[in-house]
């Protein structure tokens, strides 16, 4: 399905994902990878309050913006759901052996000019690729 | 109480952050992969813009002696580029192919109460629970080896 570029908003949006990223570090001393903070809300070990706060900040999001501007958060997913639950599993397992993803390594970690972040988003986004060109181009879809 | 709301808002601005990029919209982050296809790069500028941010950002806030509230950084300390990582990381990226959510899109999405990221959600806490028990078994083992 076809989207537009839209470098605005991603400046816009990026922009505010690292000074979130900022900020947690400043002020609570935390990477702000989502699989660490999520997995210490669902197995929690210890400080499990300002992590469900995270994830309740940023669950609010799209329904803040909706409030605001009407504008409801565009999703386009046309999947079957055995696929979104095979997708889900793969990136929970793996995320977990992996240690982190996107918001983690990709932007956190290789900031932090660490080795293992920067070779865990190569090797993902190298992943998600062939998968993309895969079931895109490959099996036509699913 | 101040920790937890600060917490709260802090997340607030990272969900922000990801809608307005368009990064909890499977089929535009799919897209930047897409390269022979509906190719959108939106992805490649956020995460850039991202990690310019925290890069120079984490310059200056490293330099403190603790956060404002906790007693030190909590950093990872592994530095070891071994199977796991790898495997893990190949693994993330086949699941992100295939469903267009990667655990920092998929949370804001949540709010937007459709169907999709709640049952994509659903399956991730899944394979986290059985990840970590698996490395659980796989811990006990080597202690015993």
């Amino acid at each position: 399905m076809e989207t537009s570029f839209t470098p605005i908003q991603a400046l816009l949006g990026g922009s505010l994902i690292g000074s979130a990223a900022v900020a947690l570090m400043a002020l609570h001393g935390r990477v702000a990878g989502m699989t660490g903070i999520l997995t210490g809300v669902v197995l929690p070990k210890g400080d499990w309050d300002w992590r469900l706060a995270f994830l309740l900040g940023a669950i609010m999001a799209p329904i803040l913006i909706l409030v605001l501007t009407g504008t409801s958060l565009p999703l386009q997913a046309e999947l079957p759901a055995w696929a979104i639950v095979l997708g889900g599993l793969l990136v929970g397992v793996g995320v977990t052996f992996g240690g982190g993803c996107t918001s983690g390594h990709g932007v956190c970690g290789i900031a932090r000019l660490s080795a293992r972040s920067v070779v865990a988003t190569l090797t993902f986004m190298a992943t998600t690729f062939v998968t993309v060109f895969v079931v895109r181009h490959v099996l036509g879809g699913f | 109480m101040l920790r937890v709301v600060s917490a709260a808002a802090i997340g607030l601005v990272f969900g922000i952050g990801i809608v307005v990029s368009g990064m909890a919209n499977p089929a535009k982050v799919l897209n930047v992969f897409d390269v022979f296809g509906t190719w959108d790069p939106s992805l490649l500028v956020v995460m850039g813009s991202a990690l310019v941010v925290t890069f120079v950002g984490y310059r200056f806030v490293l330099q403190r002696p603790a956060p404002t509230f906790d007693r030190k950084f909590h950093l990872p300390t592994k530095h070891d580029l071994d199977v796991p990582l790898i495997a893990g990381s190949a693994l993330f990226g086949i699941g992100w192919g295939i469903a267009g959510f990667c655990p920092g899109g998929a949370i804001p999405a949540l709010g937007s109460g459709q169907p999709s990221p709640l049952i994509f959600v659903a399956a991730m806490i899944g394979g986290i629970f059985s990840a970590n028990a698996l490395k659980a078994v796989l811990a006990r083992r080597e202690a015993l080896a």
